[in-house]
């Protein structure tokens, strides 16, 4: 288990992964600054790509080869959807800093019922 | 003389460390170097208030991701993870932190009840996901790396093979389908459903082009008019 000494395996990612994702989801969750929320949601899957990765890798795991093409091919997927999630939320925050010259995601309540 | 006296001292622990020097094991010493700063800079990212200082803790972190990709072999990935991510969706996120950090918005403080619910949480999702990935068997073998290495085998570059899935071919799946002699036509879904990504490549590009043209929509500059002109204009 001690990745010193043993070869490392896909526990090691998947322990990483875990831990990005949990920053991220955290992260989505508690930050009032509108721009913090879109770095949570980058965190969050980089934990995922971290996953997909480690499944897919011949280095890590014996039995991967079905998936040694399929792991890089999702990771690369969910990289480019993360660029483009990231501009339209970009840019829709920035029409609500325009319209309301603020960015604190509280304050985004006007369709409170 | 006493250049060579400390030359002699400073050998001999250096000789005596040279053995366990060449059995350190470099991969697992460098996959926790990059695990330490992506876990610890995702963690930072998470606890501090300002917004300029997150941005750059997310970048130390994807970048050490990164670095994780490539110890894991898929070293293309790793590339597109430093091109695209830190030097693309992290630029714009940089961008967009500038355009809004006014002094009052630099850094918004999170109320101490939401960080210790939020802490609360986070510990449980951390326990489920760690319980689920150490749950498993089989993730939790050692590495082949030194076996693969030896056989020199899935150390070979992986990007002409990513490449050609993107375009429809899997040129690494020598495993015969039920087709063998059916030719190419039959060969991709029939042989085990694992055909190429020609049709999400194709999908992924539409939805890029079609996400960039709303944002640029979304994100254009409205001129506000002041009522002067307005009135003018109304005339």
């Amino acid at each position: 288990m001690n990745p010193l000494v043993d070869p490392v395996g896909v526990v090691h990612y998947l322990v990483v992964g875990a831990v990005l994702f949990t920053a991220g989801i955290v992260c989505m969750a508690v930050k009032r600054n509108a721009l913090g929320v879109l770095m949570g949601i980058e965190l969050v899957l980089n934990g995922a790509n971290v996953n997909f990765v480690a499944f897919g890798s011949p280095v890590l795991r014996a039995d991967a080869g079905p998936l040694a093409i399929d792991g890089p091919v999702i990771a690369l997927f969910v990289i480019v959807l993360a660029a483009a999630e990231a501009a339209v939320a970009l840019a829709i925050t920035l029409n609500f800093y325009n319209n309301h010259s603020t960015v604190d995601v509280d304050r985004a309540d006007e369709l409170k019922g | 003389m006493m250049p060579s006296s400390l030359f002699g001292m400073a050998a001999m622990p250096l000789g005596t460390a040279a053995m366990p020097l060449a059995a350190v094991n470099w991969h697992g010493l460098f996959f926790l170097v990059f695990a330490a700063v992506a876990c610890g800079m995702a963690v930072a990212v998470v606890l501090a208030d300002n917004i300029v200082r997150m941005a750059f803790y997310l970048v130390l972190s994807l970048g050490a991701t990164a670095g994780l990709f490539f110890l894991a072999g898929s070293e293309f990935v790793g590339a597109m993870q430093l091109m695209i991510y830190v030097g693309g969706t992290l630029v714009l996120l940089v961008f967009g932190v500038m355009l809004t950090a006014q002094a009052p918005f630099v850094s918004i403080k999170t109320a101490t009840g939401d960080r210790v619910l939020a802490g609360i949480v986070a510990a449980s999702l951390l326990a489920v996901l760690l319980q689920a990935a150490f749950s498993v068997h089989a993730w939790r073998e050692p590495g082949r790396l030194p076996a693969a290495r030896a056989a020199g085998g899935p150390l070979e570059p992986m990007s002409s093979p990513l490449g050609m899935a993107l375009v429809g071919v899997r040129v690494d799946d020598p495993s015969p389908g039920p087709s063998e002699g059916g030719g190419v036509a039959q060969g991709g879904a029939a042989a085990g459903g694992r055909s190429g990504y020609l049709l999400p490549f194709e999908i992924v590009s539409v939805h890029l082009l079609v996400v960039l043209v709303g944002a640029a929509y979304l994100a254009r500059a409205k001129r506000r008019r002041s009522p002067r002109e307005l009135a003018e204009a109304l005339r």
